[in-house]
């Protein structure tokens, strides 16, 4: 067993009558990335805060890097590189000042300062942007400038909020890749998200909040062994008895049809080659098909699955960057048809 | 001399990651974060210079109004000149008035996202209070140069040698800058910018006409003249026109601020610096731990 890079025993945050965080442990041992994937309002930004220093746990203890939280604060934020959900960096001042700043507040030295924004900016494709004043930037250079205002002290341990929340594909993949690249690195990384996808491309260890609870940890596989896999949906030209029978065979769970019987869903458990499958048997059941379609399972799916009620059930708006609209809603997650 | 681990190769490959060898303790340190944060207060003011309005604006026009239009209808005893009582009444208006700005940059400090960068930096917490206090005496030497240059304009004449008007401005800038504090505690404790701007105008009107900054108060009402006496604002102002050899009807009035109004001054500036700057770092502490 490695040495554990982050380690929290029973945190507990309190706001008034809410209990943010109820109780949340973890243990990511180093090098490795622990995704931390819950709705809105899971508790996941307030673990963050605690774990950075940023705000002292009601109960339970931390320590990052051998340090804790709350006694060693100085000793940590040495040590630990954060990139918050909201933004952190200065929209007055141009990406290389912000990044300076960063340094020379850390304790570098001018010149090194100069040099490492400099790097900085080359790495996370800013280096055009980088004398412009941040207000001007897009929600994706934001995002990056974020992060590599985190990564200034060259910290081994790295805390990501929801670094992708409000991309666009495009930016998303390529957070995504400089995610990559800092764990190949050797950083210790904690990362918050609300898509299944996003901790199963990063993370070696999932844990699922919900209501500043632990409800579920494991790796992304034994996540979705837990839900059963993929999601098959189905949508039929015209209405046919036969269609849902038709698909029994492929199924995992129940095969659910919807009222005007032109939408079949059904849980699956491997998707691979299943869509092409699936077409034959039906056209070979006189099932005429407009599109078939196999998802991976999403936070809702891995939701409905652990708590038996949707994901879109927490009433927290606004936390989806409205700009770009992107990222899938909770809010838009359809309702299981009755069987 | 600087560490062979930062050079921008490593940073392009990326980090392996040692601690960054930084110095984390000292004074030297902390004057250096001091320095970081006043130069990025002054990137802000470069980038909407309209910001510095109330320093550079404001006291020419503050100047110009009271001498032409108060200046028109107020007798001073003996009948001396309003327009050099005026100036170092102006002086200690335009500055006490100006630290309204200390409220509102602290204010917006507190309630972006920013702080919350600084907060997981190996730096001087108290640094970002210390900065802004720095970077407002900075504006406000521009502000009394730009009095004193108004002054001089219109015909204003010091008369008391060189270096007993450096004293007059010096005792006007740190009574300023002790009130600055007070303003602080003002941004802190309140939840937006509009609010700390609003309750500082709210507090420093007042106290600023309550007193002989702009008119002499003999002929006040007795208990009106009682306050204005006990003002700190008319300690600072008397000292001011004591020092520079201007007019100043204040100095007949027998209460101990008004007969030893420098003593005065320099006592109120170290009180009001001694409960308001504990009292900011206490609420900066406080609000930077939510
Ligand atoms: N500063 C705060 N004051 C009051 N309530 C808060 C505060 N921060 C978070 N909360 C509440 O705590 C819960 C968890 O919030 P948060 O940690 O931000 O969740 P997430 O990051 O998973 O969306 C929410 O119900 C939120 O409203
Ligand atoms: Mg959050």
């Amino acid at each position: 067993m490695s040495e554990l890079m982050i380690e929290a025993e029973g945190l507990v945050k309190r706001y008034g009558e809410t209990e943010a965080v109820a109780g949340v442990s973890v243990a990511v041992p180093a090098g490795t990335v622990l995704g931390v994937l819950g709705p809105n309002g899971a508790g996941k930004t307030t673990t963050v805060r605690m774990l950075t220093t940023l705000t002292a746990p009601d109960a339970g203890w931390a320590r990052v890097a051998g340090h804790d939280v709350v006694r060693e604060a100085k000793a940590v934020q040495a040590r630990i590189g954060v990139t918050a959900q909201e933004a952190t960096v200065d929209g007055m001042l141009t990406g290389r000042q912000n990044l300076v700043m960063i340094g020379r507040l850390s304790g570098l030295r001018r010149g090194d300062a100069r040099r490492l924004a400099g790097a900085l900016l080359e790495r996370f494709a800013l280096a055009d942007a980088g004398d412009r004043i941040v207000k001007g930037y897009s929600g994706g250079m934001r995002r990056r400038l974020d992060l590599a205002a985190g990564l200034v002290t060259r910290p081994p341990v790295l805390f990501l909020d929801e670094p992708t929340t409000g991309l666009d594909p495009a930016s998303r993949v390529r957070m995504w890749g400089v995610i990559r690249e800092l764990v190949t690195d050797g950083a210790t990384v904690l990362l918050t998200t609300q898509y299944l996808e996003e901790a199963d491309e990063l993370a070696d260890r999932i844990i699922v909040v919900d209501h500043g609870r632990v409800i579920a940890a494991g790796t992304a596989a034994q996540l979705k062994a837990q839900t059963g896999g993929a999601r098959l949906q189905v949508t039929l030209t015209t209405a046919h008895p036969e269609a849902a029978a038709a698909l029994r065979r492929f199924a995992a769970g129940d095969v659910a049809v919807s009222q005007d019987g032109l939408h079949l869903r059904a849980p699956v458990t491997s998707g691979s080659g299943l869509a092409s499958a699936v077409v034959r048997t039906l056209d070979t059941a006189g099932v005429s098909v407009d599109d078939v379609e196999v998802h991976p399972p999403s936070l809702d799916d891995v939701f409905f699955a652990l708590t038996g009620r949707p994901a879109d059930e927490h009433p927290t708006p606004g936390d989806v960057d409205p700009e770009s609209g992107a990222g899938r809603s909770l809010a838009t997650r359809e309702q299981v048809l009755p069987a | 001399m600087t560490t062979t681990t930062l050079a921008p190769t490593t940073a392009t490959t990326a980090p392996p990651l040692p601690v960054a060898a930084a110095r984390t303790h000292g004074p030297l340190r902390k004057a250096s974060d001091v320095a970081v944060l006043s130069a990025r207060n002054l990137v802000h003011i470069s980038r909407e210079p309209f910001q510095l309005s109330d320093v550079t604006l404001q006291p020419v026009l503050f100047t110009l109004l009271f001498v032409y239009v108060f200046g028109a209808g107020v007798v001073l005893p003996g009948g001396a000149s309003y327009k050099d009582f005026a100036v170092p009444g102006m002086l200690v208006f335009n500055l006490v008035t100006s630290t309204v700005g200390t409220g509102v940059g602290l204010s917006l400090d507190v309630n972006t996202g920013v702080i919350d960068r600084f907060r997981t930096l190996p730096m001087w917490r108290a640094g970002v209070l210390v900065a802004r206090s720095v970077t407002d005496l900075f504006t406000a030497v521009i502000c009394a140069g730009i009095v004193a240059a108004t002054g001089f304009a219109i015909g204003w004449s010091p008369d008391g040698g060189v270096g007993r008007a450096i004293a007059a401005f010096a005792l006007v800038l740190f009574f300023g800058y002790a009130v600055s504090w007070g303003c602080a505690c003002l941004g802190l404790a309140s939840k937006g910018v509009e609010t700390a701007q609003a309750l500082g105008l709210l507090v420093l009107f007042p106290v600023v006409f309550m007193s002989n900054a702009l008119v002499p108060t003999q002929r006040m009402t007795p208990w009106l003249r009682d306050v204005t006496t006990w003002n700190p604002v008319s300690a600072v102002t008397a000292a001011a026109r004591q020092l520079l050899g201007n007019p100043n009807p204040s100095a007949s009035i027998h209460a101990w601020p008004m007969e030893h109004p420098v003593w005065a001054a320099v006592l109120w500036s170290i009180g009001l610096l001694a409960v308001f700057a504990p009292t900011a770092t206490v609420l900066y502490r406080r609000r930077a731990a939510e």
